[in-house]
């Protein structure tokens, strides 16, 4: 009898008082989780690039810039600072594979998602879902099926072969085998926006720019390229980033020696055991990525502003 | 008419876009075919076999790596799951619920920042506060990692959702704990299984945090692949590879016809 009683409460009154307070317990796990495995320990490695290197591997706090200074520096036996490109050479490196990879998927991209957005329905899902299948798959065995291509013995060695390329030809170990891997592993990240942009696209201005006698390149250059420039924006971002903290592509393709960011980082907690010097180099691609993030949320939010 | 049709194609797109998929699944295809080569050496073909499946199933090292990333994974996906879940409600459905932005960056933190940054951040965190458990270490760092991506199909399955379903029980006197059980999590359900999939697949597939911390008893699935490939390929190799990339069709298949299925029914 009580249980019916309640009822006779108005409902939504009840329905918004405890709406009110139900959310932030909702959202309380998602913080806590995301506070303690993630933004407490980005905090931690911002403060162990400051610390000084343990004798025995690790860390003790305190505040010391070598391991900054070691990005630029060579330390030499007795004491004097001497410059050093290697670890320049990285950092340049990482941004220019990973600029190029991006430029490399948005150029197979744009046609390929206008060519799917120009299918019928049914036809046009299941090509969609052929492009996302292959990103659930694991991208270590991705990056393998490039290693056997590019391989000694390899399909492509031996399709080379037949132009009178050297037997024992390998393709691997060099920049270009790593951006092989790179663009592969993440193209679909560049067709799904590029593609969901197109499809919104207003068919009766590519026929009016036509109307105005402007060309396919025109109507292309003056008219699809702008209007699609949210997705292709967005499709920059999903694979920029990840390109940028490579960590597989660069180890298995580049061979250990031509490292990226993301393997000198590993190294240096797995092997390397430099810790304050790995964790900064992490604070400069951290550093590197929030750059790219907010200048092209500057750009896009110009874009906005103007008519 | 016939004009403005054409004006809107591009001569030999759909060669290209043949050869782009011909490109996508290729190497993959490849990876199949030398699986079943008899032959030690992975690039010499000698003849069809099915051997090294039996050695890959006979392998201890790779059942003991496929049940730890198993644990982990099971473990990850139900935690992600109900915290993404639990959030999506509050985010969507809230009401006058302040920080619901940021809120929404937070939860899909782990897709803007490099994976190897978060690698490691989480094992210093780790081996500052002295967890030594290997299992416990994986789960909790996946279970952050794979919140996202449950967080977002059950996030747009909940915006698509009309509330006409929710009132109409709430006006039958149903109490919100009903309402919620037996009308909003049905009609979500097709949002919450892909996204629980798809937490699953990233986490089994996880590499760069499973191998800064993972330790002598607990090397996942992904992290025995690495010492595999790095001994050497192997035709062996290629079988797992193989049983792996049907393993992932079939999950992903699965998620993503779910999702579009249940997007299909809301219209």
């Amino acid at each position: 009898m009580t249980d019916i009683a309640s009822h006779h409460r108005p409902l939504l009154p009840r329905a918004h008082r405890r709406g009110i307070k139900l959310p932030y317990l909702g959202l309380l796990p998602a913080w806590l989780i995301m506070g303690f495995a993630l933004i407490l320990p980005i905090f931690i490695v911002g403060a162990v690039s400051v610390a000084t290197r343990g004798a025995y591997g690790g860390f003790d706090w305190g505040f010391d810039l070598t391991g900054y200074r070691q990005i630029v520096f060579n330390e030499g036996w007795t004491g004097e600072m001497e410059f050093t490109a290697q670890y320049l050479i990285i950092i340049f490196r990482t941004i220019l594979l990973a600029a190029i990879t991006t430029i490399l998927c948005l150029i197979l991209a744009v046609p390929v998602a206008y060519w799917i957005a120009s299918q019928p329905g049914h036809r046009k899902s299941i090509l969609v879902f052929l492009v996302t299948l292959p990103f659930w798959m694991s991208m270590i065995l991705r990056v393998y099926a490039w290693m056997i291509i590019l391989g000694k013995g390899g399909p492509l060695p031996r399709f080379l072969g037949l132009f009178g390329a050297p037997e024992e030809m390998t393709l691997m170990y060099n920049d270009g085998a790593t951006l092989a891997a790179m663009v592969y592993t993440y193209i679909p990240l560049m067709v799904l926006p590029v593609f969901a942009s197109i499809e919104k696209l207003d068919g009766t201005l590519i026929e009016a720019a036509r109307d105005l006698y402007g060309n396919r390149w025109v109507t292309l250059r003056r008219v699809i390229l702008p209007l699609t420039a949210p997705g292709i924006a967005s499709g920059a971002i999903l694979v920029f980033v990840p390109a940028l903290g490579a960590v597989l592509e660069p180890i298995l393709m580049g061979g250990g020696k031509q490292m990226m960011m993301g393997s000198l980082i590993q190294l240096q907690f797995g092997g390397g055991r430099n810790w304050p010097f790995g964790a900064a180099i992490a604070v400069t691609l951290l550093t590197v990525v929030m750059l790219v993030l907010i200048a092209i949320a500057i750009r896009s939010a110009r874009r906005e502003i103007k008519p | 008419m016939n004009r403005h049709h054409n004006v809107k194609r591009y001569p030999g797109l759909g060669l290209l876009s043949i050869a782009f998929f011909a490109y996508l699944y290729a190497p993959l295809l490849i990876v199949v075919l030398y699986s079943f080569n008899a032959n030690r050496i992975t690039s010499v073909w000698t003849e069809f076999s099915f051997k090294w499946y039996g050695s890959a199933l006979n392998n201890s090292a790779l059942m003991a790596a496929l049940k730890t990333s198993l644990i982990v994974a099971g473990i990850a996906t139900v935690v992600a799951t109900t915290i993404a879940l639990l959030a999506a409600l509050a985010i969507i459905r809230g009401k006058g619920v302040r920080f619901r932005k940021l809120s929404e960056t937070v939860v899909n933190l782990p897709l803007l920042l490099p994976e190897i940054v978060l690698a490691v951040a989480t094992l210093i965190l780790f081996s500052l506060i002295g967890l030594q458990n290997g299992l416990l270490k994986l789960v909790i760092a996946h279970s952050a990692f794979c919140t996202p991506f449950a967080f977002l199909p059950i996030r747009a399955r909940l915006q698509g959702m009309s509330l006409d379903l929710e009132e109409a029980g709430m006006d039958l006197y149903a109490t919100r704990w009903t309402v919620f059980r037996r009308v909003t999590l049905p009609l979500i359900f097709p949002g919450l299984f892909s996204g629980a999939m798809l937490a699953f697949l990233i986490s089994m597939d996880d590499f760069i945090t499973s191998n800064l911390l993972s330790s002598g008893g607990t090397t996942t699935l992904p992290v025995y692949i690495f010492s595999l490939i790095r001994a050497g390929t192997s035709p062996e190799l290629n079988a797992i590879a193989t049983m792996l990339i049907v393993g992932s069709i079939l999950l992903a298949t699965i998620a993503l016809s779910v999702a579009a299925h249940g997007q299909n029914n809301n219209d």
